[in-house]
This record gives structure tokens, sequence and C-alpha cells, in this order.
């Protein structure tokens, strides 16, 4: 067999954590293979390896069947290996040509016309489609990566890597993608997809390694694999502690969206036509790989993020447009996505509990310190925090960080529960506890909307799962029904499912 | 009224040498990514190099190398705390600033003493293409330097746009980690830009030393390297527009001079302040389009 690249047993480590476990993985040249995972899973450290950028704990990597040690980006260039991030390394300022070109001059004044020439030459070889004399700023993203593409071949590489070049791209552009990377097979260049799609890695790859928590799974060929199995590779795994009592309907609607849509920081749709309810006493999970619009969801239902049109109604009241601080005074609970930016580092567990209802703890203007930590110390205690109310909340583990945010929104029995991700990066103890607490309010009547990427918490906790992919709602499920094979290819974009089905 | 536009035209290049030099150093050092705040005191350095050499061993132009060097020194000092150590940049330059005054003033008390009278030396001369020509004559009779810092300008264009040194710096300026990405030497070129301009700098300050006085004073160099920040912003970081920045500033100062000298009523502080208000003015039209390197102020580290 001759392999072009073969990574064998390679292991990396980020202090506890092991990214990549023993890893197989090889390549033949004029093969397109992809890396299919969830987030996490440790396909982009895995490539990350091969380009140079990590340095493996153990492990051992042939190029051409010689063994080889990769320092630095350069080392894998000159070994002709390129890979193309989903952060592009180009210049903006400076035009196409100087941008390929950049680095790869030939000659210490520049001739500008003949390095326009080889450039052209280049991407007409590759059949790679580009603007020579435009500037990169002006181009658009999938312009961009042609650029970034053809930097590589112009480099000579033999291995291209793409990390998932289609999370930046619209349909239209996606496609003259593949016809790009099925000309690249080919020619008979080796190259390695990097994707969570599984449409896409059905329709382009010829081999699948799958990976999952850092652990190959196996390698399959794509004619002897099909969606479904590749979505149980995928997010297979064991059962969990804290799982909701029984499944039920709730009471009263207390919080819905009707064809609620709103565009992201850059103005792109990130919600198109969300339309879901929750109810009193009723866990909504919305499932999805991140970055498909859960984000801008919970900004709209926080009051961060106006919605362009559509309604949002809580308790039967239009809320749509309205301001945090009147969301927080409809008395919506909220456990923000990224914990960090939840909390003031600087301050002290007690002020940060007390942050969001400043005006119950004051009077003219004044800080009543005495009720704030009688506050805390009942919050610490109630949530077995561990902590003391003066400590700066930097200073607290995730664990404890995440109780100190469940406090605060938990304190003043929310009507509507929104949490994100409340389980990320936390102990198997801290998981368990945040989940009871969970099921705790849902037993106390609260309509609960919990956005998670992990699976078994959605299936452990949810009455009803909500599946996003691309800013749409694809389908909303019963937990009772759901498994997480179907779970997976509808968060992949393989499957929808009717809204009147749950 | 003749006489009046050929004195000032004459006197704006002279005013305007010393900025042209300046702003062109500070091109360098910001291209790369760099702010260097140490251009006051990297000019002062110069000046007083220039000065120092160029009495001890009565050759100019080894006063002017000696300045040079020493300015390529303060940028590679520059280069230390800022491209390898990754301090701030503001403070860095500040500190550069007020070190290189600190030892210039030391060394110029160790070498000269305390004098009665300013030691002082002969001037370059000037240079005149144009003899007795009326108009052409006495508005080209101009010091060498003049024409080296005019000429400097489309050598820096050539320098940045057409040579792979220059791409690379562009680079670096606006995205190092693409420039790293692609085998570019980010700290190297940085280096490179920071000893180039600091030389640019000091041979600026040394041109007030040995050709317009001819010797060494405390405010010598008094504000030129602010000046001169400010100029590289109204030229958006252009080789070229850093030539009509400096003519504009160079154009006020010595007319401000000239209305001094018609004995208007009005008091001295205001004309004074005039070139300053006129950068001002300028900034706030040009500096709106203005469009620093992506990557000015930033510390690049490998993750």
């Amino acid at each position: 067999m001759n392999f072009i690249v073969e990574m064998q047993g390679i292991t990396k480590r980020f202090g506890v954590v092991e990214a990549n476990q023993g890893i197989d993985f090889d390549l033949k040249p004029g093969e397109i293979h992809a890396l299919l995972g969830e987030n996490g899973a440790g396909k982009t450290t895995l490539m990350r390896i091969l380009y140079g950028l990590y340095r493996a704990d153990e492990g051992e990597i042939r190029v051409a069947g010689k063994p080889v040690v990769i320092h630095s980006p350069k080392d894998a260039i000159g070994l002709g290996i390129g890979m193309v991030t989903q952060h592009f390394t180009l210049v903006p300022p400076l035009s196409v040509v100087e941008n390929v070109a950049l680095g790869q001059e030939g000659a210490v004044t520049l001739d500008l016309d003949q390095m326009r020439q080889r450039v052209v030459d280049a991407a007409k070889r590759f059949g790679i489609e580009i603007k020579p004399d435009a500037l990169v700023r002006h181009l658009s993203v999938g312009e961009r990566q042609r650029v970034e593409i053809l930097k590589s071949l112009y480099r000579n590489a033999r291995v291209l890597i793409l990390d998932e070049p289609t999370a930046v791209l619209v349909p239209q552009e996606v496609e003259a993608l593949f016809q790009t990377l099925n000309k690249l097979r080919e020619s008979g260049m080796a190259l390695v997809f990097i994707s969570h799609k599984l449409n896409e890695v059905m329709e382009l790859c010829d081999r699948i390694t799958v990976l999952r928590d850092g652990k190959k799974i196996g390698t399959v060929l794509r004619g002897e694999t099909n969606e479904a199995e590749l979505a149980r590779m995928m997010v297979g795994r064991e059962t969990f502690g804290v799982v909701r009592p029984a499944e039920r309907r709730g009471g009263e609607v207390r919080l819905k969206l009707d064809k609620v849509n709103a565009l992201d920081k850059k103005g792109l749709p990130a919600l198109k036509n969300i339309s879901l309810e929750v109810r009193a006493g009723e866990i909504l999970g919305i499932a999805g790989i991140s970055g498909n619009g859960q984000s801008e969801l919970a900004q709209v239902l926080s009051g961060m993020l106006k919605p362009v049109s559509g309604t949002v109604w809580v308790d039967g009241k239009d809320m749509t447009g309205a301001s945090p601080a009147d969301f927080a005074a409809a008395n919506i609970g909220r456990v923000p996505e990224d914990r960090h930016s939840g909390v003031v580092g600087d301050l002290s567990v007690a002020e940060n509990l007390v942050l969001e209802h400043l005006e119950e703890f004051s009077r003219n203007g004044m800080m009543d310190y005495a009720s704030v930590q009688k506050f805390a110390q009942k919050m610490i205690e109630d949530f077995q925090i561990k902590a003391r109310p003066q400590d700066p909340i930097r200073t607290l583990s995730g664990g404890n960080m995440q109780k100190v945010l469940l406090a605060r929104a938990l304190a003043h029995k929310p009507r509507v529960l929104i949490v994100a991700h409340p389980t990320r990066g936390l102990d198997i103890g801290a998981t368990d506890y945040v989940r009871s607490k969970l099921l705790e309010q849902r037993e106390a009547g609260t309509a609960i909307l919990m956005i998670s990427e992990d699976l078994d918490e959605i299936l452990a906790l949810s009455d009803r799962i909500a599946v996003m992919y691309e800013g749409r709602i694809v389908g909303i499920v019963s937990g009772r029904r759901a498994t997480p094979e179907v779970l997976g290819m509808m968060m992949s974009g393989a499957l929808e499912v009717d809204y009147a089905e749950a | 009224m003749e006489a009046f536009l050929v004195g000032l035209i004459a006197a704006t290049l002279r005013v305007a040498t010393p900025l042209i030099l300046g702003t062109l150093g500070e091109l360098f050092s910001e291209r790369s990514g760099i702010l260097n705040l140490g251009i006051e005191g990297t000019m002062f350095l110069g000046a007083f190099t220039g000065f120092a050499v160029a009495y001890l061993t009565g050759s100019l132009w080894l006063g002017l190398l000696a300045a040079v060097l020493a300015g390529m020194l303060a940028g590679l000092l520059m280069g230390l705390f800022t491209v390898t150590l990754g301090v701030n940049q503001h403070v860095s330059g500040l500190g550069i600033t007020l070190l290189m005054t600190g030892i210039s003033l030391f060394l110029y008390r160790v070498i000269f003493g305390e004098r009665s009278v300013q030691p002082s030396i002969p001037t370059f001369p000037k240079v005149s293409p144009f003899g007795d020509t009326p108009v052409l004559g006495p508005i080209f009779e101009q010091y060498l330097l003049t024409y080296i810092a005019i000429a400097l300008v489309p050598l820096v264009w050539w320098l940045l746009y057409r040579t792979s040194f220059g791409l690379r710096l562009r680079a670096v300026g606006e995205n190092p980690e693409a420039a790293d990405a692609a085998g570019v030497n980010v700290f190297r070129i940085r280096y490179i830009a920071l000893a180039i301009g600091g030389g640019l700098m000091a041979a600026g300050g040394a041109f007030l030393s040995l050709a317009q006085l001819g010797s060494f004073i405390f405010g010598i160099i008094a504000g030129r390297g602010w000046v001169c920040i400010a100029l590289i912003i109204f030229a958006n970081w252009i080789p070229s527009r850093v030539l009509w920045g400096a003519l504009l500033f160079g154009g006020v100062s010595a007319l401000q001079l000239r209305l001094q000298a018609t004995g208007a009523q009005l008091p001295y502080e205001l004309f004074l302040a005039l070139p300053y208000l006129v950068t001002i003015l300028a900034l706030v039209l040009a500096g709106r389009s203005a469009a620093a390197p992506a990557a000015l102020l930033k510390p690049y580290r490998r993750e």
C-alpha cells in the first residue's frame, strides 16, 4: 500500500484532557478522506499535529513511507502538506497575487508581471478561478477560500487539509468548492476533509474516519456505509446519571416564538422562521452543532438581539424587541452560554450574585451590604458553592462559577428559564448537580429552554427536543422517541422531521 | 512679493527636511506593526551623536554616519522591548524617548563639560544647482541632505512596493499570522524595519545639528518627532503623502515666521501655534479615512 501520510498511535494531551488517544490515520494519493466527528472529538487537533501547529505527545508520522518530525507549518509545507483553516491566513489589503506569492517571491526585487503570470498559471493548472488583481479585502468568503487553497497548491502541496471548509460558505459556493476538490482528487492529490455534516461527507469523500471523544471509532468506505451508521458512530455513547423521571406535557404556554427571523453580527440570516413554544413544567431541549443559530436564539430571548421579524411572547405578553431589562423584569432567568462573560471576574461571589437585582439590595443608591452578605450566605448553602461570599469570582472553578450563575438565575423563581450549555466543561459531580437542579425547577413548574450540544444531556433532560440546523428548526421530536441516531442525522442536515410530529 | 515667495519656498524645503526623514522612519516602523514613540528621543540622539562625532573627528559625514548607526541601535532596542519581549508599545516608545534624551544630555556633559560659549562646528555647505539664476537659484540653494531626503521618498516607495522585503513588511504589519504561515520571519522583518526607521529618524535629528544649526542645544528637536507621528497618520502610511504632509507643515512653519516679521499686532505665540493648528485640522480632514496597518500595536506571539 503506498500511503502518502501515515499517522500511528497519535496521542495529544492538553493538561489532563486527552484530545487524541492513540489515533491511527492514513491517506492515499487521489482520495478525499473525511474526518468526521462532533465538536471536540479531536479532528482538528489531529490535523493541526500533521500541519506542525501542535506537537504530538506520542505517536509516529510517516510521509511517503519515511518517518518525519514536523515542528512548524514551514516543515509541513516543505513536506508538501498544506492546510486551509477556518480562520484564513490572508493579508486583506494585499492583492490576490501578492497573497499567493508572499514568502515565495523568488528574487529580491519583485517582477510584478512575472509574479502575476506564475500565480495565474498555477490557478489555471489547478482549475481554480481567481481574480488575480483584486484586493483580498474585497473578496467574498468563498473567493478568499479559493485563494487560500491556491496558496497551498502554489507551495507544491501534495496533501491538502481542509478544516470544515463549508462552515463559512453559502450553498452555491459549497458546490463550487466540491467541484474544485473533485478536480484536485483526479489530479492525484490527497485531501483531508474535516466535517460534521453527514450529507457532505457522503457526497464527496471516498473513505471516512470517525472520531469521538478523542478516540478513533473506525474507518469505513463510503460505498459500504450509510448516514445512519455514521451518525451512530459519531454520537453513540454510554448512559448517564441524572435522568428526568417521566415525560410529560406541561401546563400553560409560558414562552412562545412565532416565525422569528434574526441576523447575526455580520448581517447574515442566523434565525430562519423559528417557531416554538415552551410550557410550564417542561424542558424543551435545543440540540444542534454550535454555530447553527443557538447563540442568536439565546440572544433574542434575553433582549440582546432584536428579531427582524416574527413575534416573541412571554406569558402571553408580546415581548418582541424588548430590552434586556424588560426580559429580566418579566422574570426570565438566564444562564449564559459563556459563563466567564456572565460574571465580573474581579467582583466577589456576593456582588456577582446580586448584580442583576441591585435595586433589591440598595437603599437610596447605597448598597445594603448586610443584606447582600446574608443573601450570599444563603445561596452558597443552598447551592453547595465551594467559596466564601468575599472571594473574587475569577478564583472559582468552572463548576462553582456555574453554580453561582444558576443560583442567581433561580433565586427569583423565574417563570421561564433559558440555559445554554449548562454543564459544558464541568466534571461529573458538578454536571449531575446542575442537571438535578434543572429537573427540580421543572418539577416546580418553570418553563425551561435548554440549549446544549451534548446529546446525553439533551436526551436525559428534555421532554421535547428541537433540532437546529443552519438557523432553522429541522424538527421537534419527543424526548421519549428520540434516539442519538435520529438526532445526529437531523443535526447534520441529513433528516428533517415534520413539525407536527411532536 | 517675489522675494517673499522665494524665501518662503526655500524655507519650506529646509523646515520639511527633518520631518520627511523622521516620518519615513516612522513609516518603516509602523508598516511593520510597531508604533515607535521613541522617535522624539531617537531624533535627539541623532542630533547629539552627529554633532559630537563631527566635532571630535572634524568630519560632518562621519558625524552623519554615526548618527544613523546610533539611531539604528535605538531602533533595535525598541525591537527588543516590543518584538522580543512583547512590552506595550506606547510605554516602550516613551521609555526610549526618555532614555535617549537622558543618554544624549549625559554624554554631552561628559564630552563638553560646562562651557560659557556653546561649542559649534561648521555646517554642511549648501549646494546650488541653479547658481545665480533668479527665482530657481535661491529656491534650490539647499543642503545636500534636503535633496537626499526628497530622493528617499520614491526610494522608500520602491522598497515597499517593488521588493520582496517590502511585500513581507506590509504583510507583517497587516497580518503577522498570515505572514508567518507563508514562511516569513515576522520577528526579523520587524527588527529590520525598526533599525532602518531608527536610522532615518536619527538622520532627521542630525540634519538640525549638522546642517541647520552647527551646534547642539537642549531644545533642538522641539517636538518635531511628535509632529512626525501626526504626519504619518495624515500621510495614511503612504510615502508620497509623507512628502506632501511634511511640505505642508514646513510651509506653514515658514509662513508664520514671516508673518511674525511683518510686525502684526498679535501675540507671537499665536503664530507659533499656527503649524500645529494646521496639522490638527489636516488630521481631522485626512485622518477620517486613514487606515492604519491592522497589526499596529499588537505584539506577535506564536501560539
